[in-house]
């Protein structure tokens, strides 16, 4: 399947490929039973759920919240971790939708994102306890370990200036001379 | 089963040495764990599942499923909480306990903290009291502790420790650049700033290597295992003796007694479910205090109907652990250095002597921040979300410094762990039931000491400040939970005698922070270690002697 190299290992391109076909097969397999690329949410949830993710962490020089994988964190804790939070999710995102098509005509993800800013800041008035439930875990997912999908290639700790991969392995001491005791 | 000698009932700071001191002196033991055997190799460095992050659970137990707790508002209204909530007041169900993921501050309490009703007497309401045993009486085990475990740090900074024979067995690790801007400031304040006492490797120590520096250490199990807890010092010892067996996802239901009031052993679930037995000629309590208190208050029989050790109904009460409170400070300089564990210089100049308030509490910096613990600690008035917040965190997150320290709590009986009469966990044990609250006075010295971080970090630079004050409607235990079942020389009023014996059932122990009379200004674990060591020899002694067989 794949050409080697002198050495008759993978070449470093190969190995990302094969990496990539085997994730995207196991994230396949996740799914029987389901359409989409989602565990819990349906695809319209998941549009409106990425424009509030976006409008709590946008995006700038560095990726928004959807585009550092936040929506895949949320998604996946939400059949996990996050099970009991279910219906909060269900019905706040349809009461986004609703404001949405209220006041502008259309569906949350097709406004501007000035108009997106506007449904979004009357959703953490009108229902604050579901606004701040998807600020953490917006939060969360952008900040935190990238084991679980969200701050995808750690694009969160690069921004605030974290070596990633970190640095390790800097005892200062020299360890022949052992312990002082 | 085989009957042995010593049933010791959980693997954490206490438990283990315990297990190791009898074994070594001879004894069959059988070590109960009821969580699993972790390695390095769990450490997996995750910054929403650890044992202080637990946003997605408790990296070392106990699960989410099948442990629930319950605690009692100030209108009397039950709320069940699982273990990966705040008021659970979680420590840990793991082999190393606390100490498998700990930050590892290694403190000895001052002289003064053992004589807390003598230094200030009674405030109103509080329960506050001496301890039955003195600083010099633990200083031996304290040295003890300080070798076997391993401590690096160093104390010559600051006049304000108790008197001790050797200095730690290791050097601190070398300062990081929040030391090097807190350690001039605190000078100029007429202070006295040194390097934490800490439970990890700076120097190869017990044929385990160093500290590498890493951001993940407060909550996190060692990648290199150069931190030192009971998983990886003296639990090893005790099972190469051949005399302890480690028995892991076990978990005690009650401590059998006898037609004489003696205990028997220990009934048990193990980890298949099934429900079994161990005869033992003694039984040491280990299982930190909130549980500790669970299982004497489950242990009902005919002769102790509201539960073993509990006829005065002393069981449960003094609840206590420290109220946390500090100040951030904000500067216009990079203070981050990326290098672990953080926390690094402390002051212990407030832990006595504030005019008119008893008691007080060690100040430190905080353990390295992760990203996730900056979204909420961002200078007042920041929004809290949307591109203001997202440039926030990448203007401040390398650019502050957090000052905080555990004060001490003045203790009220009426702060205390019961049994829920509704719930039960997993295996249909009635759960502990948290409720009522420490003395007030507990939130006027934290205040203070609250003030004084502040003023630390603006001598140190900092442009601005946000104090950190809680005054919380309920015990704030948690990690450093301690003091339910009293160590006094009354049994009226206390639970276990100078050697953690209880009152009436001589052959059982309860060794672990339950016995704590108060909590100190820092954090337990090294003088947890010390009344282990302490009580352990004891009941050696005794057992040479008298003998508990029955």
């Amino acid at each position: 399947m794949f050409s080697r190299s002198k050495a008759g290992r993978l070449t470093r391109r190969q190995f990302v490929a094969a990496g990539a076909l085997g994730s995207a097969a196991i994230a396949v397999g996740c799914n029987r039973g389901k359409q989409g690329n989602w565990e819990f949410l349906s695809e319209e949830q998941a549009r409106t759920l990425a424009s509030i993710c976006d409008q709590i962490v946008p995006a700038d020089e560095f990726p928004s919240a959807s585009q550092a994988g936040v929506l895949t964190y949320i998604d996946r804790q939400l059949i996990r971790h996050y099970r009991r939070h279910q219906d909060a999710y269900r019905s706040g995102l349809e009461q986004a939708q609703a404001s949405s098509r209220r006041r502008f005509g259309n569906d949350l993800a097709s406004l501007s994102q000035r108009q997106q800013l506007d449904v979004v800041s009357d959703l953490s008035q009108q229902n604050r306890p579901f606004f701040e439930l998807v600020r953490s875990h917006t939060l969360e997912g952008y900040y935190g370990s990238p084991r679980h999908g969200g701050n995808r290639d750690a694009v969160s700790w690069r921004m605030l200036g974290l070596a990633e991969p970190p640095d390790l392995g800097r005892a200062q001491y020299d360890l022949r001379k052992g312990s002082p005791s | 089963m085989n009957r042995v000698n010593a049933v010791v009932i959980g693997a954490g700071a206490a438990g283990g040495i315990v297990a190791k001191e009898l074994a070594v002196a001879g004894l069959s033991v059988v070590l109960l764990e009821r969580g699993k055997w972790y390695t390095a190799y769990d450490c997996r460095k995750d910054d929403l599942r650890n044992q202080r992050t637990t946003l997605l659970g408790n990296a070392f137990g106990p699960e989410d499923d099948g442990n629930p707790r319950v605690w009692l508002d100030v209108k009397g209204v039950p709320h069940t909480v699982l273990p990966s909530e705040g008021s659970y007041q979680n420590n840990a169900a793991c082999v190393g306990g606390g100490t498998l993921s700990y930050g590892a501050q290694a403190w000895r309490y001052l002289p003064q903290d053992f004589r807390m009703r003598s230094t200030y007497g009674v405030p109103t309401g509080s329960s506050l009291e001496d301890w039955p045993i003195s600083y010099d009486d633990l200083e031996p085990f304290y040295e003890k502790a300080e070798y076997e475990i391993g401590i690096s740090g160093d104390y010559s900074g600051t006049p304000f420790h108790g008197p001790r024979k050797r200095p730690l067995p290791m050097p601190p690790l070398p300062p990081g650049r929040e030391f090097s801007i807190l350690e001039p400031a605190a000078r100029r304040l007429g202070l006295h700033p040194f390097h934490i006492p800490m439970a990890r490797n700076s120097v190869p120590y017990n044929g385990r290597g160093p500290c590498m520096r890493c951001r993940w250490c407060c909550g996190f199990a060692c990648e290199v295992d150069a931190k030192n807890g009971s998983q990886n010092t003296v639990i090893p010892i005790a099972l190469n003796t051949g005399n302890c067996e480690l028995r892991t996802e076990c978990m005690a239901r009650e401590i059998l007694t006898d037609d004489r009031g003696r205990a028997s052993g220990v009934s048990y679930f193990d980890a298949q479910g099934h429900l079994r037995q161990q005869l033992s000629d003694i039984v040491v309590v280990s299982g930190c205090a909130t549980e500790s208190a669970r299982l004497l208050l489950n242990s009902k029989s005919r002769l102790f109907p509201a539960g073993l050790g509990n006829r005065h109904d002393q069981v449960g009460r003094n609840l206590q652990g420290h109220l946390y409170t500090g100040a951030v400070g904000y500067f216009d300089f990079d203070t981050y250095d990326d290098v672990g564990p953080g926390a690094s210089i402390a002051i212990t100049d407030y832990n006595h002597g504030t005019p008119g308030l008893p008691g007080g509490g060690m100040l430190a910096n905080e353990f390295i921040r992760l990203p996730i613990h900056m979204i909420d600690r961002l200078p007042p008035g920041t929004p809290s979300w949307g591109l203001a917040h997202k440039q926030a965190m990448r203007h401040w997150h390398k650019r502050s410094i957090v000052i905080m320290g555990p004060t001490q709590q003045i203790p009220t009986a009426n702060a205390r762990v019961t049994l829920d009469p509704a719930v039960t966990d997993k295996w249909g044990l009635p759960v502990v039931r948290i409720s009522g609250n420490v003395h007030p006075v507990t939130f006027d010295i934290a205040e203070l000491q609250a003030k004084r971080a502040d003023a630390w970090l603006k001598e140190a630079g900092a442009i601005s400040t946000s104090l950190m004050v809680y005054k919380p409607d309920l015990v704030n235990a948690g990690q450093h939970q301690a003091g339910t079942c009293r160590m006094g020389n009354d049994p009226q009023s206390s639970v276990v005698n100078r050697n953690c014996q209880i009152h009436d059932v001589d052959n059982v122990f309860v060794i672990d922070s339950s016995v704590h009379v108060n909590n100190g200004g820092f954090n337990p674990v090294l003088t947890i270690m010390a009344i282990a060591y302490f009580a352990s020899g004891a009941l050696v002694r005794n057992w040479k002697g008298t003998g508990f067989r029955s």
